[in-house]
């Protein structure tokens, strides 16, 4: 009875949230995997961990999943990074330059890459907030700056290095599972944590929603906007660390190459409105793996890989159309579409007798 | 005097660009030898012909208040179709540029289609647009294909001459044609005065009776076009064409926009501004070509710095005073008007 | 040279929205050479009305006759083609175009693919002058003051050969010279021989302008009346769908209730402001607000009331003064500061200022809360829900749940939440600029009523407001404002409406 309430109460909940197409479209995915690709759910067990194409899932996602997360934050107050790419190589060529041609502790190979993507992020902020330039021509600079940025710190060479405990970020494991998902996943949870249980997803919400109200509430609205960015850039350099690690080099020319484009693609996916306001993380999580699922599905299946690109393209479609009011309209007045009607019929009814 | 300036407020933004390019110019030609040179000169055009046209489609686009992220996969798109309907079909260029033209068109309207039928935000359609055009370019060809075509050639190495040894190639002559084409079209036109309502205000300019839908599909469609063709003059210039080409170009065309002094919130900008905005980025480029130490991810580095000094600029001139002399004449008269009527 | 029949008749129009049936069965006629006015209140129907008759929404039924053939516009542009044109509240032009382009944008003369700048801006000027006005048509729009371009909105309509002329509240933002000038431009039309229907909220201007009024409650047709033989009293009346008599009863218990509170003046002092003052926005002034008192801020729009307040509330930085509260002089100036100093401040644009539309009704509450607790210790979410609870009940607001989105609200409504955000604060002092702008009649008495209540629960208001009759009811003391100086403080016991007129007027009597 308990668990009926409650999975009648949680299918409620979801069929009215923003999150409900992504997560169908998720498991539309992982359904025709199921269908189409064999062995796509089967996990094994090498040497102390998990292997398999799901895991595989979760494990490239990672970096467009981190920089998902701090997107989602900078879109939800009203913003754009579309620096995020570069930030990500910035970081990786510092961590590698730090590695390969400087004698330094390897805290320092952590923080000093980490500490210089903060600082990238309050140069956004302090442009978006305080200087009152538009997010996407504020962090254009960045992004058009900072690829030459991360070319003068490796002098345009790709760095190649080794070094074990640096390409544990990648490469190693933990309770069985790939390093980076532990990363993604932990960084995921500190910020919905960090939101949820303080103020600051509120305040959020409410200066992407109308920043003037909240500066007559006494929200801060510059020092918010600062926060997010510094957040976002951080979420990116954490990212370009585990590309780095993963290819054990730093690659300024590539790295990071289309990443805002992807990252803020996985935030719309995830029912985030570029307009500011109320924000989704867990949408956007979903929206990442989705690309990534997507990529990999096309992958297994042995369709060349550019057609991933033309998937992306139809993946875009369907979101503006689910997005778009006319359209659903449009829809609703073809098929009288009652969607929370037919959830509520169909699902629920075998499941839990 | 007074009054020749307050009509100067809208011109600012533009005169700083030409300013910058003059100075930069100067101080070039002073600093190098053989800078000051028609051959020189000229090569900024070539070398810059494809962001050119690029841009002038991107300035529409920006000015109607949209974006489009999409030209440098159309760009290489539209290569990748000249290249393989050329070598390894053999049709007539004649026929092929055209289709290649279409192509871009197409797309152009296809995400203008979307983003006015279904009120999507033109930032993600076109990311949409980026993915399929760089998608399909790779699709046909993941090789990087040379084209051998004398019709080709024809564009790059022959030209209007000027003087005994100098000429201007015809990639040039279409740039700078679509260029007054371009000028023409956004200040004399419907069309154009609709898109920079439609950029100044949306809304308002729809209960003002422009017509939303076909101007802002057209900008798009438009944009796709100048792509196509920038693809085309790129595939002359560079004698072939990627899959791969044109990565991150979007970018270099909307920094040049920008540094034309063209709004990114649309409305407010000038297709003159544009041609500089083009201009500046080639100086720089020949500039640390010249300078030779300097390394080539200077010039972004460069541009990035300039697209932020104009920005810190332009919020400069916004913020002056409105107060101008005419308008604060006729104010006044208002309220003597308003006393006489009492 | 009488006609027949009206230039503009709307029969039984009828228009519904899902779940709203917005208009039931309205008539209207307009004939030319008269002023129209369409009132009502909020949800009377009127921008309704408008829409449907200016081709923006279909109608679902009832017919609309013009200049004599049944119509049925399908955009704004086809009803303006044929000469029924629209000017709205807010000036619909593009600011980054020039005057000149505003006035032909989306209807240049057909002739030629080329357009004639030279001929355009001729032409501009000439319908500009039909208006008495003369400016310069090559400056953008944004350069001149909101009523020049309200001025040149209507040039436009006009100049469309229009026979109707539909002014959409398009004094709202209008100081009384402005209002004067836009009135003596709309006599002109109407002597020439235009249908005029102007839509306001202002009593005192439909009875100076219009011959007609057609009231409508609720989207239905109260009735078509002539202006000089309705009454005001009774025209508010119909609007607010109350008998006479129990509108007067309502009246005189809200005034009683003013008469204990305008005795109890001699509270302890909680704010002290001594020559506060910002460049540009307000010279310095000097001002004591006591425990439990309710001041009033008389003055024109644009004498400095909301200046005033915004620099009190830190909205703005003051450049000179000092504000001292519970006598101790206080160092900084933000809106979070002057939170944490308990005080609150509902402003004067909702819309903008206000609410946030996409949060939901307790997240609009909480906000002030929230951050009068600081950033990181958040209120419990068992916690908000009492909190909500009480002040939805305390403020009688009407929504289906509080986690409904406000911008679902009506404006009454919203306003209320808003006023709830600051009570839940537990404010000394609230500010309240303008708190009942826009909203219906029935809201407005609410909003009077809980300011008497609060003022007697010993919290401190400063209460501005356009309407004399209103800050004469509700304020102990009044200080009155006239350009950006403060230029009179009385007792309310002393004055009446015509005394605070002669401090907003002084200047003019002076001539």
């Amino acid at each position: 009875m308990a668990i009926k309430d409650l999975t009648r109460d949680l299918t409620k909940r979801i069929a009215s949230s923003h999150i409900k197409w992504s997560l169908i479209i998720f498991f539309v995915i992982l359904l025709f995997n199921f269908i189409f690709t064999p062995n796509f759910f089967h996990i094994e067990i090498k040497n102390g961990r998990f292997y398999g194409s799901i895991i595989d899932v979760f494990n490239r996602a990672a970096p467009v999943m981190l920089a998902a997360i701090g997107m989602t934050l900078v879109i939800a107050t009203g913003g754009i990074d579309i620096s995020v790419g570069s930030v990500m190589a910035i970081s990786g060529s510092i961590a590698a330059v730090l590695i390969a041609k400087m004698d330094v502790p390897f805290w320092m190979v952590l923080c000093l890459p980490l500490v210089f993507s903060a600082l990238l992020g309050a140069w956004n902020g302090l442009l978006v907030s305080y200087i009152g330039i538009q997010p996407i021509i504020a962090t254009l600079i960045l992004l058009v700056a900072g690829r030459g940025i991360a070319q003068l710190v490796t002098d345009g060479q790709i760095i190649v290095f080794e070094h074990p405990p640096f390409e544990f970020i990648a490469g190693g494991s933990l309770f069985g599972l790939h390093f980076p998902i532990i990363i993604s996943f932990g960084v995921f949870l500190i910020i919905l944590f960090l939101f949820k249980f303080t103020a600051l997803g509120l305040f959020v919400e409410s200066v992407g929603g109308n920043s003037e109200a909240s500066k007559y509430c006494g929200i801060n609205a510059g020092r918010i906007k600062l926060v997010v960015y510094i957040v976002s850039a951080l979420c990116a350099g954490i990212a370009g660390l585990i590309a780095a690690s993963n290819i054990k080099a730093a690659d300024p020319n590539t790295s990071g190459d289309g990443l805002e484009l992807n990252a803020i693609l996985a935030v719309v996916i995830g029912g985030t409105s570029l307009n500011g306001g109320k924000y989704f993380l867990v949408g956007s999580v979903i929206g990442a793996l989705i690309m990534q699922s997507l990529t990999t599905t096309i992958l297994t299946m042995g369709v060349p890989v550019q057609v991933t690109l033309v998937v992306n393209a139809i993946v875009v479609l369907v979101v503006c159309l689910i997005q778009s009011k006319n359209f659903r309209d449009i829809l609703a007045g073809i098929f009288k579409l009652d969607f929370r009607g037919l959830l509520r019929r169909m699902p629920l009814k075998g499941g839990n007798k | 005097m007074k009054l020749s300036f307050s009509i100067n407020q809208k011109y600012l933004s533009i005169i700083a660009t030409i300013s910058v390019f003059v100075i930069l110019y100067i101080v070039s030609c002073i600093v190098f030898e053989g800078f000051f040179s028609e051959m020189v000169f000229i090569n900024f055009f070539i070398d810059n012909a494809f962001l050119g046209i690029s841009a002038i489609g991107m300035t529409f686009v920006i000015l109607s208040g949209g974006i489009d992220l999409s030209v440098g996969s159309v760009i290489a798109m539209t290569g990748v179709i000249t290249a393989t309907l050329v070598e390894q079909a053999h049709l007539d260029p004649l026929i092929v540029v055209p289709i290649a033209l279409l192509s871009g068109s197409f797309l152009g309207l296809l995400m203008g289609c979307i983003i006015h039928f279904f009120d999507a935000p033109p930032f993600i359609v076109t990311l949409g647009g980026y993915f399929l055009a760089r998608g399909i370019g790779q699709v046909i060809s993941l090789e990087s294909l040379p084209i051998y075509h004398p019709f080709f050639q024809f564009f790059i190495m022959e030209g209007i001459p000027i003087g005994d040894t100098v000429i201007i190639p015809y990639i040039v002559v279409i740039f700078l044609v679509l260029f007054v084409i371009a000028v023409y079209v956004a200040h004399y036109t419907r069309f154009g005065r609709n898109v920079y309502a439609i950029g100044g205000n949306i809304q308002s300019a729809r209960l003002l009776g422009v017509p939303i839908g076909k101007t802002r599909v057209g900008v798009y469609t438009l944009n796709g076009f100048c792509s196509a063709l920038a693809g085309i003059v790129y595939t002359m210039y560079t004698s072939g064409a990627w899959s791969l080409s044109g990565k991150g170009f979007e970018l270099d065309v909307i920094s040049a926009v920008v540094i034309g002094g063209t709004l990114l919130s649309g409305g407010v900008g000038f297709m003159a501004g544009t041609m500089f905005g083009v201009l500046i980025s080639g100086i720089i480029q020949t500039f640390i070509t010249f300078q030779g130490q300097l390394s080539s991810h200077w010039t972004r580095i460069v541009i990035g710095v300039l697209v932020f000094i104009f920005i810190l600029l332009q919020r400069f001139f916004s913020s002056l005073p409105v107060s101008s002399k005419a308008t604060r004449v006729t104010y006044a008269s208002m309220r003597e008007q308003a006393e006489l009527t009492k | 040279m009488i006609e027949s029949t009206p230039i503009l008749q709307v029969k039984s129009l009828s228009k519904s929205f899902p779940g709203v049936k917005a208009l039931a069965g309205v008539d209207l006629s307009v004939w030319t050479g008269e002023v129209h006015a369409l009132m009502g209140e909020n949800g009377a129907g009127k921008s309704t009305l408008i829409k449907l008759i200016t081709g923006v929404y279909r109608r679902d039924q009832g017919e609309i006759i013009y200049n004599g053939e049944k119509v049925n516009f399908s955009s704004p542009r086809e009803a303006q083609e044929k000469g029924i044109s629209t000017v709205y509240q807010e000036v619909n032009l593009i600011p980054t175009l020039s005057v000149a382009e505003n006035i032909f944008i989306g209807r240049f003369p057909p002739e030629g693919v080329k357009i004639n700048w030279k001929s355009i801006k001729k032409s501009a000027e000439d319908s500009l002058k039909k208006l008495d006005l003369c400016l310069d048509v090559t400056q953008p729009l944004s350069s001149f003051p909101i009523a020049i371009q309200q001025m040149i909105a209507i040039a436009r309509a006009v100049d469309f050969q229009a026979k109707v002329l539909i002014l959409d509240e398009p004094t709202s933002s209008l100081d009384a010279k402005e209002v004067n000038l836009l009135f003596s431009i709309i006599r002109k039309l109407r002597d020439d021989g235009l249908g005029i229907i102007f839509v306001t909220h202002f009593l005192e201007q439909v009875y100076e302008i219009s011959d007609k009024i057609t009231v409508l409650r609720n989207g239905l047709l109260v009735g078509e009346f002539e202006t000089q033989s309705l009454p005001r009293l009774e025209l508010v009346a119909k609007m607010m769908g109350k008998d006479l008599e129990e509108f007067e009863n309502t009246e005189k218990k809200l005034d009683s209730a003013v008469q204990v509170n305008g005795n109890r003046k001699n509270g302890k002092s909680f704010i002290q402001i001594r020559g506060f003052g910002k460049k540009g926005m307000i010279y310095p002034f000097d001002l004591e607000i006591n425990k439990g008192e309710v001041l009033g801020l008389a003055g024109l729009l644009g004498s400095g009331r909301s200046e005033m307040a915004k620099l009190l509330f830190g909205i703005e930085r003051a450049d000179k003064g000092k504000i001292y509260i519970d006598k101790k002089a206080v160092s900084g100036s933000s809106p979070k500061f002057s939170i944490k100093k308990g005080m609150g401040f509902c402003p004067e644009d909702r819309k903008t200022s206000g609410i946030i539309e996409d949060l939901t009704v307790r997240e609009n509450i909480m906000l002030a809360v929230q951050t009068r607790q600081g950033l990181f210790r958040k209120i419990a979410k068992k916690k908000q829900d009492e909190i909500v609870a009480q002040y939805i009940k305390a403020l009688n607001i009407s929504t289906p749940s509080p986690e409904q989105k406000i911008k679902n609200l009506s404006g009454g409504n919203q306003q209320k939440v808003i006023v709830a955000r600051w009570l839940a604060s537990q404010p000394r002092l609230l500010i309240l600029d303008e708190p009942t702008r826009g909203i219906d009649v029935g809201a407005k008495a609410e909003i009077q009523k809980l300011i008497l209540k609060l003022s007697r629960e010993g919290m401190s208001i400063l209460f501005i407001s356009s309407e004399l009759s209103e800050i004469l009811r509700c304020s102990t003391r009044i200080a009155v404002l006239r350009d950006k100086v403060k230029v009179a403080e009385m007792m309310n016991q002393d004055i009446d409406e015509s005394a605070i007129m002669q401090a907003i007027a002084e200047e003019d009597n002076g001539n």
